[in-house]
């Protein structure tokens, strides 16, 4: 707006000096990769970040330790089965995410803040929206990097199972069957897992206490329950058991995939929900999990500014 | 050895706003939990035994720990405020000690209160079970709050380290690994729980002698240790 302009030279009276030069400032007339790319952007970096790369060493640390220590146990299980030549593996595909579920919880209750504490904490998250991105874009992309990770996270030692059981000429139909099963019980699991440890994270923006209470939801909430069904359990009560196992999301897991999935039910004595409990169960997940979506949408409407 | 200002500062970054309500919704939880498994089951000891020992005992109060523990000290290192109260003429063990006792404080009125009340609850504190494990919140407690008040100053993730110790050491290795027993806040304060119940339902790993033996030990050590830590504190950037 402000260049040279000669021509008012005339009306300013002599001797002032001041004026306002062209020192060679350009506009960008580039290519606009607009808000696609800025979405795809956003997911690549938090999803890279969920697992330390392109940080420092000290953050790599945890994040490839937990996947490690989640890996770690199928491969030993698929060595045993080798050398044992066993026509099944030990531990099936759907049972593994509810063995290994502390990890899980830690992962994602040290990723969940890391992904989303600290532009809140460092006030940057106006600079996100500055870009041609809207508040959806920012929940999706965060949202979907960190259910990816998840999903790298615990589909990654069944993907060791699985390939140890074909190596070890397993039946080839059977497998395949369950390793599906087991995929899909994973990303329901990836999904739900992220959309809570989300939702506590933003609405925590102190790194420490986020940890803490996504850690404190997931496994109080898996210890009230299992607590409540040992008790319904020995009181003969075993109808009560599927309708407790509806308050905590790792049960809530565990009996999608033993209605549907054809998963054992870790409950109380076996007693996994039966198909019509089963339907209230995929609906309470994905419930939870559009239920997060639109509170982090919320949680993002109004910050910024 | 005890600051008030420190004390006051400290109350305030533990209980202010949210914070208060992460620490009140467990205690909470386990009171509800006590009314319904009372409304279900009636009073039972073994019943009673197990919710205090497997809820409160094992989850409640060691999370409740890492959160005043490393709470009293992480946030003020994270952000870099620490400084200005480095920079007052205290000594830095009596910050420490001031910022200890706040935390255990914080943890006992958090945890061994509700025990309490949930061991009244469930079954009216026959056999002296309730008395038991408020006695076992109470002691490790204090021994929680020291061990996290040190990783606090140690370990800029504190948090996570202190629940990888409470839930996967305690919970998951000293279900599988018996050694793993012994060296275990959670077994030290049974085996005092174990002298204060009557029957056999509170039973521990270790002998009363080498579990207070280890306890004073390892709050003594731990706060001398973070006093050391404090006085070569180096402030990190943000990774």
């Amino acid at each position: 707006m402000a260049v040279d302009q000669p021509t008012h030279a005339a009306a300013t009276p002599a001797g002032d000096q001041s004026r306002i030069h062209d020192i060679g400032y350009r506009g960008y007339d580039g290519p606009r990769l607009g808000r696609a790319y800025a979405r795809r952007s956003l997911y690549s970096q938090s999803l890279r970040g969920a697992y330390g790369l392109g940080r420092s060493v000290k953050s790599k640390v945890l994040p490839m330790l937990l996947f490690a220590v989640m890996c770690v146990p199928a491969a030993i299980m698929v060595a045993v089965a080798v050398a044992t030549k066993a026509h099944e593996l030990p531990v099936s595909y759907t049972r593994y995410a509810i063995i290994m579920q502390a990890v899980i919880s830690l992962y994602i209750a040290s990723q969940a803040p890391q992904a989303v504490s600290r532009d809140l904490r460092f006030k940057t998250v106006p600079l996100y929206f500055s870009r041609p991105i809207e508040t959806a874009d920012y929940v999706r992309a965060k949202f979907a990097a960190l259910a990816s990770a998840l999903f790298v996270l615990t589909a990654g030692p069944l993907l060791v199972m699985y390939a140890g059981a074909l190596l070890s000429k397993m039946d080839f139909a059977h497998q395949t069957k369950e390793f599906a099963q087991g995929l899909v019980s994973v990303a329901l699991l990836s999904l739900l897992f992220a959309g809570i440890g989300l939702v506590i994270a933003a609405f925590t923006p102190r790194r420490g206490f986020g940890i803490a209470a996504v850690i404190a939801v997931l496994t109080i909430s898996y210890g009230a329950v299992s607590t409540l069904q040992a008790i319904a359990s020995t009181q003969d009560s075993d109808s009560a058991i599927p309708w407790i196992g509806l308050f905590s999301p790792i049960t809530l897991i565990d009996g999608v995939q033993s209605a549907f999935l054809g998963g054992s039910s870790a409950f109380p004595g076996g007693v996994g929900p039966s198909h019509g409990e089963g339907v209230v169960y995929v609906l309470v997940v994905l419930g939870l999990t559009a239920a997060c979506y639109g509170l982090l949408n919320r949680r993002y409407q109004k910050v910024g500014l | 050895m005890y600051d008030p200002t420190v004390a006051r500062l400290t109350y305030r970054a533990l209980l202010g706003r949210r914070r208060a309500l992460i620490l009140g919704a467990l205690p909470l939880l386990l009171i509800v939990i006590s009314v319904a498994v009372r409304a279900l089951t009636g009073a039972d000891d073994q019943t009673a035994a197990d919710v205090l020992g497997g809820f409160a005992l094992a989850t409640m109060v060691p999370i409740i720990g890492v959160i005043a523990g490393t709470g009293a000290i992480g946030p003020e290192i994270d952000d870099g405020s620490v400084v200005y109260l480095l920079s007052k003429p205290l000594k830095r063990p009596t910050i420490i000690f001031t910022k200890l006792i706040v935390a255990i404080a914080v943890t006992m009125v958090f945890s061994a209160v509700p025990t309490l009340v949930a061991g009244l609850i469930l079954n009216g504190n026959g056999q002296q079970i309730a008395v038991a494990y408020t006695v076992a919140a109470l002691v490790s407690s204090i021994a929680y709050s020291a061990l996290f008040l040190l990783l606090g100053t140690v370990s800029r993730h504190a948090v996570v380290f202190g629940l990888v110790y409470a839930l996967v050491w305690e919970a998951l290795f000293g279900s599988l690994v018996p050694g793993a027993r012994t060296l275990s806040v959670q077994q030290w304060s049974l085996a005092v729980a174990h002298k204060v119940a009557d029957g056999n339902l509170v039973t521990s790993e270790v002998g009363l002698t080498t579990a207070t033996v280890l306890l004073v030990a390892v709050t003594v050590l731990a706060t001398w240790y973070a006093g050391q830590k404090l006085r070569s504190l180096t402030l990190a950037g943000e990774e």
